[in-house]
């Protein structure tokens, strides 16, 4: 917050989205600079999730609008539900998001080193053996270099959150969305995960994390939102968001959880 | 029961047994290459898209391969323009009528079982694809179809086992394969019993050899399904429900 010149990455104004009458989003907006690392917070059903896959357009706001690197995202005809997107826009845009999910989502017939490979080939057209050359990299940065040849299911969720870390950070995107990539582990593999974000963070990565681990938000985070029935209730640094957290569910929300 | 005759009969039977192999073979070849866009178009396509695919499926699936069979070989002559036209001299052959029929047959229950498969490939695989960027024909180039392909293999091995049963009624239509040939023995020897325990023994034979296969190609596939420890096991070991 203390940094007026980095460059915006990404703004998300006024998205709304609903399911059938029940609107899930209210207006969220959002800016995310260069280097910043926001947490999302809020009871389960706020609509953390849905915000962070309205930004890929996994979901498909009704209003709103997203601008990614100074790119404005077409979000096609509203109001009856017919969008009609560009197909080749939001794939280009997908391809510099980095996303990483709740469940992982590995491709359980790629290896893991595959699993990292096949986007940059097939997307981004890298040659193979420069993939290939980066896949190792990344994996050895995650502490997965042993188990590149290993499948999905023969790797433990730590293991397989850390390989779709490293399958995000191989299209080299320019924003990760973490949507509650530790909600789905044991308790003991939590750290491992959080410990890979921890150093993605202070390599100056912009990331956007949906998160209920209170711990990492306050150490790692520069903006925490808290988000109550699909409407920001207060942003702030972490810092008075956990010390001196202004509005009153805000800070039972807090008192739950901590 | 007269063994001799059972040796005798063998050599004919053999060679009926070739051209049912050669008309399942195809007929499974030309179905598999249709059902595949037809299944992807079934399983992701719009509405206007799925509805002629499923009044396909139905009406191949609704009626008898019999019917389908007689449908073809004694109805497409009665029209002047299919006698007229350059096809003919191909739709006057019993074993262009039969595989036709065969074909289309094999098509819709294919295509009904990839839609199957294509839908069971979870969710959350196909949301990561679509997340880092992969336009829709790759999304089913590089993820949905390897792994749907790996999920369809023991249906499609049934329908595969149905079709080779299935061929047998191109024998109402002077198609001499295996059913052909030993109902034409038995119209001569008057002997049933030795000539079609033959026949069948020779259809378990050809079963054998296609699950065998199937049941190798799932074991191939499925690497990443297989405990660690028995990727070192051999394909007869493994235990497969079916």
């Amino acid at each position: 917050m203390s940094r007026p010149e980095a460059k915006t990455v990404l703004t998300a104004d006024g998205i709304h989205k609903s399911y059938g009458d029940f609107p899930v989003l209210k207006g969220v907006s959002l800016a995310a600079r260069e280097r910043d690392v926001i947490c999302m917070i809020g009871a389960s059903g706020s609509g953390k999730s849905t915000f962070l896959r309205c930004i890929n357009l996994l979901e498909t706001p009704e209003a709103g609008s997203i601008h990614f690197e100074g790119e404005q995202l077409n979000l096609g005809r509203r109001g009856n539900g017919a969008a009609a997107l560009d197909a080749r826009q939001i794939n280009r845009i997908r391809s510099r998001m980095g996303m990483v999910f709740q469940s992982f989502n590995l491709w359980s017939h790629l290896t893991v080193l595959d699993n990292v490979m096949i986007a940059p080939i097939k997307v981004l057209g890298v040659p193979k053996a420069e993939a290939k050359e980066r896949a190792e990299i990344l994996l050895a940065k995650v502490g997965l270099f042993d188990k590149r040849f290993h499948y999905p299911a023969h790797i433990s969720g730590g293991q397989q959150q850390r390989c779709a870390i490293a399958r995000a950070l191989a299209m080299e995107p320019k924003l990760l969305l973490f949507d509650e990539p530790t909600s789905a582990l044991d308790p003991e593999l939590v750290g491992e995960v959080l410990g890979v974000m921890r150093q993605l963070a202070e390599e100056g990565r912009t990331m956007i994390v949906v998160t209920h681990e209170m711990a990492f938000a306050r150490e790692v985070s520069n903006e925490v939102l808290f988000l109550h029935e699909g409407k920001i209730e207060e942003r702030d640094t972490p810092e008075n968001i956990f010390g001196n957290p202004t509005s009153e569910r805000c800070r039972r929300f807090l008192q739950r959880v901590l | 029961m007269d063994l001799s005759l059972m040796i005798e009969s063998l050599p004919r039977l053999l060679e009926g047994a070739v051209l049912t192999l050669k008309l399942l073979l195809l007929t499974e070849l030309i179905g598999f290459i249709c059902a595949l866009p037809l299944g992807i178009l079934y399983a992701n396509g719009s509405r206007a898209a799925r509805t002629p695919i499923y009044a396909f499926v139905y009406f191949f699936r609704g009626t008898p391969l019999l019917v389908q069979i007689f449908i073809v070989y004694y109805g497409l002559a009665q029209f002047d323009f299919v006698r007229q036209s350059v096809l003919w001299p191909w739709l006057r052959q019993p074993f262009v009528c039969a595989l036709l029929a065969c074909a289309l047959h094999s098509t819709a229950y294919t295509t009904n079982i990839l839609r199957g498969a294509i839908q069971a490939v979870p969710a959350g695989e196909v949301e990561a694809a679509r997340a880092c960027g992969m336009s829709a024909f790759q999304v089913q180039r590089f993820i949905v179809l390897p792994i749907a392909f790996r999920l369809m293999l023991p249906a499609y091995s049934n329908q595969a086992i149905g079709m080779l049963k299935g061929t047998s009624l191109a024998s109402t239509i002077t198609l001499m394969e295996l059913t052909g040939v030993a109902n034409t023995i038995v119209a001569s020897t008057f002997q049933p019993y030795e000539v079609f325990i033959m026949a069948a023994l020779i259809y378990l034979t050809i079963t054998l050899v296609i699950t065998r296969c199937f049941k190798y190609l799932e074991y191939a596939l499925s690497k990443h399904q297989r405990p660690l420890k028995s990727s070192a096991a051999i394909p007869g070991q493994v235990r497969h429900a079916d």
